[in-house]
């Protein structure tokens, strides 16, 4: 008897050694290797069909009918409150919950979304009308007081107070009133921040109904889960799991009769992938549909023909939505010496970043650092005059003129007053793409004679050298795609330098200069869509940032995007005749163009 | 028989208070804050910063002074409450874990008592054999050696990928809803089959080769060739050896509890697989002290109680322990 069961064991265990075995290919189709992929897209759409045809009955989301997405997500999904900014749910501010506008940062417009209208009847005063006939999705209109309500939220006077992105408006705004029910006027005091306005109310903050929001505690407001979320949107909560969040079509949304359409997807599935090579395999096998990872060295699929688009065909393939910056602690020698800077600027070599970090996935970055959705603000004569480009030997010789000499012949350099340079560059741990940049970054700072050792702390302890201003250098990238040239600017001057640990907004290298704060603040008071008035202020201060580098503009990072065409089609890219909209499930993307885009989508052919 | 297992609850307990303790103290000791990795997730700005800061840091009673905080912590985990993840505010850390822990036993369970069950035996019977022994022992030290993570990848490359038979991420269907029904038993179990295998295979190599090489001692030990000389059948000698050479492995199986874990952590971010591993990872990164806390309690009490059992297996398989006791008593 024990025989035969060891026997038995014995086979299961060959069986389990065979079936790794069996990761090799048969011979016969190594042979044909440019069959193979031929071979494997096939058997690819076969077995999507598969699939999708077994017990229908248990499919709650069948595959034509639903959008995969992921990339927003990183641990399990834990509550639909469009106030927790960075922990809600995918599309609970956009797709839930709706702003007054939305904004598209490639066109710079803003259009109306639950407003119909929003204009300033005197310098300070801004009338709201809404859309007739938007409800809640329990049946409820949405009318002026909901807006009033949310707005009120955060009144650090009124009955909330509850601590919201937007409370610092109330510092400039004096009082909301309801004109009727569909009409509002915002009334601020003299000079309101019409950048900031523009910002915050028109696209930023999420209306919820005054009915199921009242009465709730500040506590409740501000981190509460909201089980349960009622909102006005194209789609509506469904469903929450360890590994996924659910989403399902609002099929009384008020967009269907002003549009004319409706999102395709009845249900969008965001799905929680914890590591690249699940992601990327999700998108091969084309069980993702939108994938807002980075994928590094997806440039390659993107030509190789496996049904995988990105919003441009050739490098940089990515929309930039951020600039990464080389940032220096200002408080310290010798980053506190501009001749020190100006040589790290020269010495970097961005394209060996953007080349082989990257693959070319990025582009490399202006020297005013101005994405090119602000490209209008650059004042291209001040570039040529103050600008640079990689040249180590300029580098060096800026470090000379300096007075940086190599006394103790260890082949580095010493500061000018003699003392030993030996600093830190450092990035969060498990950054691959930044630990990597990082890396290159030392090596082209000792190719000029400069002692900088890379260092890869926990995400908290960087994130601590920053706020507390403990680091040597560091790269950084928070300022992203917005309607305000403003929200950019307020990151490289935050001011003032006290606030710095709290704000959590930048200027970690605590640069200061007062002739910059004040421009920053002149500049949230230019009127939106006033070019000539931004230009004038952010034209001062691209002078300073050039002259004085407060930071290096590195690269522009994308908005990482990978879309499959296997089950629909009609996503946005640079292509003439495409739309041009957004296609990402971050948070604070659904608000610009992203909801558009899944207006857009189409069921492919043969899904 | 009662001193004994008097003694070793003591143990336990003390064992319990000071990994307890530990786990406490040590997510305290990482650089940083968790309230200001909570804020720059939400992109909060101005006054709003310095009122969620001060209610965050009431919430999780991180304004009182760091003894009352230890003390605090364990008046509540006498009440059963493991406080609010910090990472997935507002989620209750008994929430999260209770939504992860299912995944993890359904995983390590079968998978490391299955491969022990068969590695044991496996390694017993390759002793016996020399052609077992010459060709498939090499492999099982490849198998052993081979990183959780490693197997992985090359376990969803090879059959998610090229050969689709199982799919590649996820705890079931993401179609699916989770209901009682056949199909989705059935998509929990095909998703459960490829974390399984890794698991499974890496563990089995190890327990294989140690049984094999007990064995081996064992067959050549003196009481082996007394039983011989005495004209005994092979197959009693081989049970006999069987018997000697199973206690090591138990002790081993104590032993390996602790490492699973880690190894079922690699598995969960190949598999993109729900479970208690990834919860981990996420909390470390996000100095989520309170979801870190609870996750390794829960690793603490699983190997403790794991130790227990085998400590009582022990009593039933080794007579000399049985023998020893009686010994005390008498």
């Amino acid at each position: 008897m024990r025989k035969i069961v060891l026997t038995a064991l014995s086979f299961m265990l060959l069986l389990s050694l065979a079936l790794t075995g069996c990761a090799t290919p048969t011979p016969q189709v190594v042979v044909q290797t440019v069959e193979v992929e031929k071979e494997v897209i096939k058997t690819q759409e076969v077995q999507v069909i598969v699939e999708a045809t077994p017990a229908p009955s248990a499919e709650a989301y069948p595959r034509n009918e639903t959008l995969y997405t992921t990339g927003v997500q990183w641990g399990p999904p834990s509550n639909w409150n469009p106030w927790n900014g960075g922990g809600y749910s995918i599309g609970t501010l956009g797709l839930i919950y709706e702003t007054l506008f939305i904004y598209d940062p490639l066109a710079d417009t803003f259009s109306p979304w639950l407003a119909e209208s929003g204009e300033w009847i005197d310098d300070t005063t801004w009338q709201v009308k809404l859309r007739d006939g938007i409800t809640w999705t329990d049946g409820k209109p949405l009318t002026a007081d909901d807006v009033k309500f949310t707005i009120e939220l955060a009144d650090p006077n009124g009955a909330y107070k509850a601590g919201l992105a937007f409370q610092n408006m109330w510092k400039s705004l004096h009082s909301i009133e309801k004109v009727d029910d569909l009409t509002l006027v915002f009334n601020f005091k003299d000079n309101p921040p019409y950048q900031e306005v523009g910002f915050y109310f028109m696209y930023q903050v999420p209306i919820v109904p005054k009915h199921l929001w009242e009465g709730r505690t500040a506590e409740d407001i501000t981190g509460g889960a909201n089980e349960n979320p009622v909102g006005s949107g194209m789609y509506m909560a469904e469903l929450m799991d360890q590994d996924r969040a659910v989403l399902v079509r609002n099929d009384n949304w008020w967009g269907t009769k002003v549009f004319g359409k409706s999102p395709a997807p009845k249900y969008i599935v965001d799905i929680v992938v914890p590591s690249n090579n699940v992601g990327l395999g999700l998108v091969l096998q084309g069980g993702i549909d939108l994938d807002n990872n980075f994928l590094p060295g997806v440039a390659s699929l993107v030509k190789g023909g496996y049904g995988i688009k990105t919003y441009y065909p050739d490098a940089p393939y990515m929309i930039p939505a951020n600039t990464v910056q080389l940032i220096f602690n200002l408080q310290k020698a010798p980053m506190n010496d501009i001749n020190f800077r100006k040589a790290m600027a020269y010495a970097i070599n961005v394209d060996d970043i953007v080349q082989n970090d990257y693959a070319g996935l990025v582009k490399a970055a202006d020297p005013t650092s101005l994405m090119p959705s602000w490209e209008k603000y650059i004042d291209q004569d001040l570039v040529k005059e103050l600008g640079w480009t990689y040249d180590p030997e300029k580098a060096k010789q800026i470090l000379a003129d300096g007075g940086y000499k190599d006394v103790d012949g260890d082949k580095f350099l010493e500061a000018p007053d003699g003392s030993k340079i030996d600093l830190k560059i450092t990035c969060p741990s498990g950054w691959t793409d930044w630990m990597a940049a990082i890396q290159i970054i030392s090596r082209n700072a000792e190719a000029i004679g400069l002692k900088v050792t890379p260092e890869y702390p926990d995400y908290g302890g960087w994130l601590d050298s920053l706020l507390k201003g403990t680091l040597d250098m560091s790269i950084r990238n928070e300022a992203q795609l917005s309607s305000t040239v403003y929200s950019y600017y307020m990151w490289i001057f935050q001011h003032p330098l006290e606030t710095i640990e709290t704000a959590q907004w930048g200027n970690y290298g605590r640069y200061d200069n007062q002739e910059a704060f004040d421009l920053v603040d002149q500049l949230d008071q230019v009127k939106v869509g006033d070019d000539e008035g931004i230009k004038a202020i952010t034209s001062k201060l691209q002078r300073i940032t050039l002259t004085d580098l407060p930071t290096i503009p590195l690269w522009y990072n994308g908005l990482w995007a990978q879309t499959s065409t296997k089950v629909w089609t009609g996503w946005p890219s640079a292509a003439e005749g495409d739309n041009h909209y957004l296609h990402a499930t971050w948070r604070g993307y659904w608000n610009m163009t992203a909801g558009l885009m899944l207006l857009d989508l189409k069921l492919a052919e043969n899904p | 028989m009662g001193r004994y297992f008097r003694r070793k609850l003591l143990i336990y307990l003390l064992t319990f208070f000071v990994a307890v303790t530990l786990d406490w103290c040590i997510p305290r000791f990482m650089p940083g804050n968790p309230i200001d990795i909570l804020i720059s997730r939400a992109g909060l700005r101005g006054s709003a910063v310095q009122t969620m800061y001060d209610y965050y840091t009431r919430v999780f009673g991180l304004d009182q002074p760091i003894w009352k905080q230890y003390l605090n912590f364990w008046a509540s985990l006498f009440k059963g409450d493991l406080g609010i993840s910090i990472y997935l505010f507002p989620t209750p850390v008994s929430k999260v874990i209770a939504g992860a822990v299912p995944y993890d036993l359904f995983l390590l369970i079968p998978s490391t008592l299955l491969s022990w069950i068969i590695g044991n035996n496996f390694g017993a019977f390759a002793a016996r054999s020399k052609q077992l022994d010459n060709t498939l022992l090499p492999f099982s030290y490849i198998l052993s050696a081979t990183p959780y993570m490693w197997l992985g990848i090359i376990l969803a490359w090879a059959f998610c990928i090229v050969f689709r038979i199982f799919p590649l991420a996820g705890g079931y269907s993401f179609a699916m809803k989770p209901n009682l029904s056949f199909a989705f038993i059935g998509s929990l179990l095909s998703h459960w089959v490829l974390p399984f295998l890794s698991l499974f295979i890496v563990q089995l190599g190890g327990w294989a080769i140690g049984m094999r090489n007990m064995i081996i001692y064992e067959l050549e030990s003196d009481y082996s060739h007394y039983l011989k000389t005495l004209g005994s059948p092979n197959r009693l000698i081989r049970k006999y050896a069987f018997n000697n050479a199973i206690l090591p492995q138990i002790t081993g199986l104590a032993l390996k509890l602790g490492e699973v874990v880690a190894g079922a952590l690699a598995t969960e971010v190949v598999f993109a697989y729900p479970g208690i591993g990834y919860l981990i990872l996420q909390a470390i990164h996000n100095e989520d002290y309170f979801l870190l806390q609870g996750c390794f309690l829960f690793i603490i009490i699983g190997v403790l109680a794991a130790n227990f059992i085998i400590d009582i297996v022990y009593l039933l398989v080794d007579p000399r322990m049985r023998a020893g006791m009686q010994g005390e008593t008498a």
